[in-house]
């Protein structure tokens, strides 16, 4: 059964990229506990509104947990207290009535705050450009089954392709690194048949860009595993790792 | 009564055999030479798997592509969110599945309101689309011996599913996205995420460019080229409640109807069987649970209506397997529009379950019975998973509570066989255009859809319509690209200075609630005569009254909701009129008044065997219809029986 919650939330605010930002504190009241963390925040952006006061602006889409565009700090956690869960899968059954509840925006140096909630991710759309992808032209596909792909190898690439690219791992890590974003496309290409030809080149490339786009090291603190909502695992990490070293002693160099 | 065009439409279906079609067309279509071809600029908006795949595939060939979409990435179109599956007629299971099958299915399936020639042409591409996806590494589900897995779907009876756990859509948007991507690298195609289209600028009748708005700074911005690739996407939002993604909009759409894009069967809606059920009037989407799930679950509801004893504790022969008892051959597995209103009408007699008594129950206990647990888990365990996040109720234990919602859109511009529309050079794909499935789209077809439009038809289509034109030298400063600029941004500054009372989001509620009452699983000509008196005051009240705070210079998104919801409740009237105008039920589109004794459908071939084409005449003119007659040479007309 439904009970409601009467909550505080205080919130990162910030009008756009270059202005500074600030918590303010809001009170909403009556808060069902079916409904998700982003219904909570459509009921107080409809409420600041009618007060005059413009409304949170936060990215999402799907509202499904899988098209990655959610993502805040609740409580200093990437996509709040669930484990493999989106903040846009997040319910209000997940908090108690009087709870204070921190939101802040993703905190990375490559994540440039846009707007309140709302950050700038497209470092991650240029780690793909750098390699991410077979190189396959539309027309040129042999038949599907030409290739067979063992079960277990197309379960393990699938495990690793499931990354929605939210970038919780990246919010989560002290570093800000993106290692986890960047091995789970490795992975998942790395074990795949179709994958093998541009194999060394695709991570060296895509090492190289993520370096150059102001992420931070990986420290293995595995912060990354634990608040990535599709369940992505540092073994890809190592994975990439060795990827990595094998293709630099072929004496493979980025070529960006 | 409509205002009814005299000419018909020309579809341009090539002459000869249905099989032949295609070929044949292709052979006539006109080439670009290669060294030509980057003399070509291609304005492709929306990167789902429709635009994505083409946005590729163009680049690819050699022209100068700039890609749009509304998420900050190309990789979040709602495409993603697609969980069953994609056709595909490989017949891998040896099930006797051929191209003809899946072409029959899909014309059955749409209750005989699709185009033949283009359905056989999709069939055809289907088996490609498989091979593409699987080069570009998307991780189709696999057998033990490494071959690829199939399952079944709605509607049919052969397993000609192909799918990736519950994340088919991701996977083969990724795939898409990832071929994307590397043209990107290559300098093909320039990206512009974070834009909304939001016209379309028309040069001497032929489409040249869009007005966009960059959704970060505010700022307006023209774009020319030598042809508009559109594929924004589904309407289906026009509902407020339903399992599209809440960036889903008919804007781009609209606003191309507004230019001369005529709009074909705006009524035809897709009402999804099995989803999460409303909790609250906070509700902001709804949740598919994939269809996939009719394969194992049973559909019941109490006998007795009064029964509230927990489901588990109903026994077998006082629970009514409806589905199964009306549908023998098919059982679960009828089509959506059947199995959605089966589920109203046993809601509506009250037997519904659950608080609100508009659900019905999806019982897997059988199925784990006989398959075990693990079995189960491994094929859904995603969309269980998903659903007791929702719910906190577990399916493994209680039967899920389902019931339909609005999910997809058959309607959309119009378009011939070329995939163009009555406006020349604006092409439409996906799910904004309306031909392959009829009045009712079977399961796992619309991934299909787009991304055979996207990979193998526009690529030689659109090559022919640059080949055979010659284009005047048009940039954005010629006088149509500031004319349309100015009235774009004017419409956005009304909205900002409206200055009244209720937000965006409240009135797009209650139009969504006045749709899904009178124009939703069930019409009748009362309803929605009503609802289109409504929408109009609804529509004057927006404008007067609607309250969006800040500015349009900045990132604002409340103001581009407001701008969406002003184009819905002007597309709502238009779906309503198409509705009233369609006196026969076929697929999603029920009309009570037209129904056979046992409550199916009851279509009118002698009088609707049609598309319905909407043509804009001006603000305050009524919308124009033009027929597209439908013959069906192939698939015989016959009343669809699942029985
Ligand atoms: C929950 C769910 C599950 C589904 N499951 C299946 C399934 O299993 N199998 C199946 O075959 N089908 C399924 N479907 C249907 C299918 O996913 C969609 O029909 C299909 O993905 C639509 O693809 P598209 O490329 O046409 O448009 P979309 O993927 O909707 O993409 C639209 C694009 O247009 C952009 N856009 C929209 N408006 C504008 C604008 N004004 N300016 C700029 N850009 C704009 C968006 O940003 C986006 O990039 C499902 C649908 C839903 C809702
Ligand atoms: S909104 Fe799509 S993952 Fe949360």
């Amino acid at each position: 059964m439904a009970h409601t919650l009467n909550l505080t939330l205080r919130i990162w605010r910030q009008s756009d990229r270059d202005a500074r930002g600030e918590f303010r504190t809001y009170d909403v009241r009556g808060i069902s506990t079916h409904m998700s963390f982003l219904e909570m925040l459509d009921v107080l952006n409809e409420q600041l509104i009618q007060q005059g006061e413009e409304p949170v602006a936060f990215d999402h889409d799907c509202r499904e947990g899988i098209c990655g565009q959610c993502g805040m700090m609740i409580n200093g956690q990437a996509h709040g207290p669930d484990r493999e869960t989106t903040t846009c899968q997040l319910h209000m059954r997940r908090f108690e009535n009087g709870q204070t509840i921190t939101i802040e925006p993703w905190r990375a140096r490559a994540f440039p705050v846009i707007r309140d909630l709302v950050v700038d991710r497209s470092a991650f759309d240029r780690i793909i450009q750098a390699g991410g992808y077979i190189s396959v032209r539309t027309g040129q596909a042999p038949e599907a089954n030409t290739l067979p792909v063992p079960y277990e190898d197309a379960e393990k690439a699938l495990d690793a392709a499931a990354c929605i690219g939210c970038g919780a791992c990246v919010a989560q890590c002290k570093n800000a690194s993106a290692m986890l974003f960047t091995a789970a496309k490795v992975s998942h290409l790395a074990l795949l048949p179709q994958g093998q030809p541009e194999r060394r080149r695709r991570v060296v490339n895509m090492v190289a860009r993520m370096d150059s786009e102001q992420f931070g090291n990986c420290t293995n603190t595995y912060e990354c595993e634990a608040a990535c909502p599709a369940g992505i695992s540092v073994g890809t990490i190592s994975r990439m790792n060795r990827e990595y070293l094998k293709a630099r002693l072929a004496g493979v160099e980025p070529n960006l | 009564m409509a205002v009814v065009a005299a000419s018909p439409l020309a579809a341009k279906v090539p002459a000869g055999p249905i099989a032949e079609k295609w070929d044949l067309h292709k052979n006539s279509l006109k080439l670009v030479s290669p060294t030509n071809r980057r003399k070509f600029d291609v304005i492709v908006v929306g990167t789902g798997l429709a635009g994505a795949s083409a946005a590729a595939s163009l680049a690819e060939l050699g022209y100068n592509v700039k890609a749009f979409c509304i998420q900050d990435s190309a990789r979040r179109a709602h495409s993603i969110a697609a969980q069953g599956g994609i056709n595909a007629a490989k017949n891998y299971r040896n099930d006797n599945d051929s191209v003809w099958r899946l072409f029959y299915d899909t014309v059955k399936g749409g209750d005989f309101r699709s185009r033949e020639a283009n359905v056989y042409r999709l069939a055809q591409l289907s088996a490609n689309i498989i091979d593409q996806c699987v080069a570009q590494g998307v991780p189709f589900a696999r057998e033990y011996g490494g071959m690829l897995a199939n399952r079944t779907f709605g509607g049919v009876l052969v397993e000609r599913t192909f799918y990736a756990r519950g994340q088919t859509g991701q996977q083969l948007l990724l795939g898409a996205y990832s071929a994307l991507m590397r043209q990107v690298t290559t300098g093909k195609v320039e990206m512009y995420p974070r834009r909304e289209m939001l016209d379309l600028v028309v040069v001497d009748g032929v489409a040249r460019g869009i007005v966009c708005r960059n959704l970060i700074t505010g700022a307006f911005e023209t774009h020319a080229a030598h042809a508009i690739v559109l594929c924004t996407g589904g309407y289906g939002n026009a509902f407020y409640l339903s399992t599209n993604a809440k960036a889903c909009n008919v804007t781009a759409a609209w606003r191309c109807y507004r230019r001369g894009a005529f709009f074909a069967n705006p009524c035809y809606t897709q009402i999804h069987p099995t989803c999460i059920p409303v909790s609250g009037s906070y509700q902001s989407k709804l949740t598919l649970m994939s269809e996939s799930l009719r394969n194992d679950g049973r559909v019941w509801v109490p006998k007795d209506a009064n029964d509230n004893r927990p489901p588990n504790e109903i026994p077998d022969d006082q629970r009514d397997y409806y589905l199964e008892r009306r549908y023998p051959t098919y059982g679960n597995m009828v089509p959506r529009d059947v199995a959605s209103r089966a589920a109203k009408e046993r809601c509506d007699a009250g037997y519904g379950v659950g608080e609100s008594g508009m659900a019905v129950y999806l019982d897997f206990r059988d199925a784990i019975a006989r398959d075990g647990l693990e079995v189960i888990k491994a094929k859904y365990g995603n969309l269980f998973h998903m659903y007791e996040k929702i719910t906190a109720e577990n399916p493994y234990q209680v039967p899920m509570r389902i019931y339909p919602a609005v999910h997809y859109t058959m309607g959309g511009l119009w378009v011939d066989y070329n995939l163009e529309s009555t406006v020349p050079g604006l092409f439409v794909l996906g799910e904004a255009n309306f031909s392959d499935h009829g009045a009712n789209r079977l399961g796992a077809s619309a991934l299909m859809q787009g991304l055979a439009d996207g990979y193998f038809v526009v690529p030689y289509t659109l090559g022919d319509f640059l080949a055979r034109t010659v284009f005047p030298k048009v940039t954005i400063n010629h006088p149509s690209f500031k004319e349309t600029l100015v009235e774009a941004r004017n419409r956005v500054e009304r909205i900002v200075a409206a200055g009244g009372t209720r937000t965006a989001d409240d009135i797009h509620r209650q139009l969504g609630q006045i749709l899904w009452d009178k124009c939703g699983m069930a019409r009748n000509a009362s309803g929605l005569s009503e609802a289109i008196g409504e929408i109009q005051s609804l529509r004057e009240e927006f404008w007067e009254n609607v309250k969006v705070l800040g500015t349009g210079e900045a990132l604002n998104q409340n103001l581009e909701h407001a701008g969406r919801v002003a184009d819905f409740l002007e597309f709502g009237e238009l779906m309503c009129r198409d509705a009233l105008n369609r006196e026969e039920s076929c697929g999603g589109h029920f009309r009570e008044e037209h129904q056979t004794p046992e409550g199916e459908a009851l279509r009118d071939d002698e009088n609707y065997c049609y598309v319905a084409a909407w043509e804009h005449r001006g603000a305050d003119e009524e919308a124009a219809l033009h027929t597209e007659p439908l013959s069906f040479e192939y698939v015989p007309l016959t009343q669809r029986s699942y029985k």
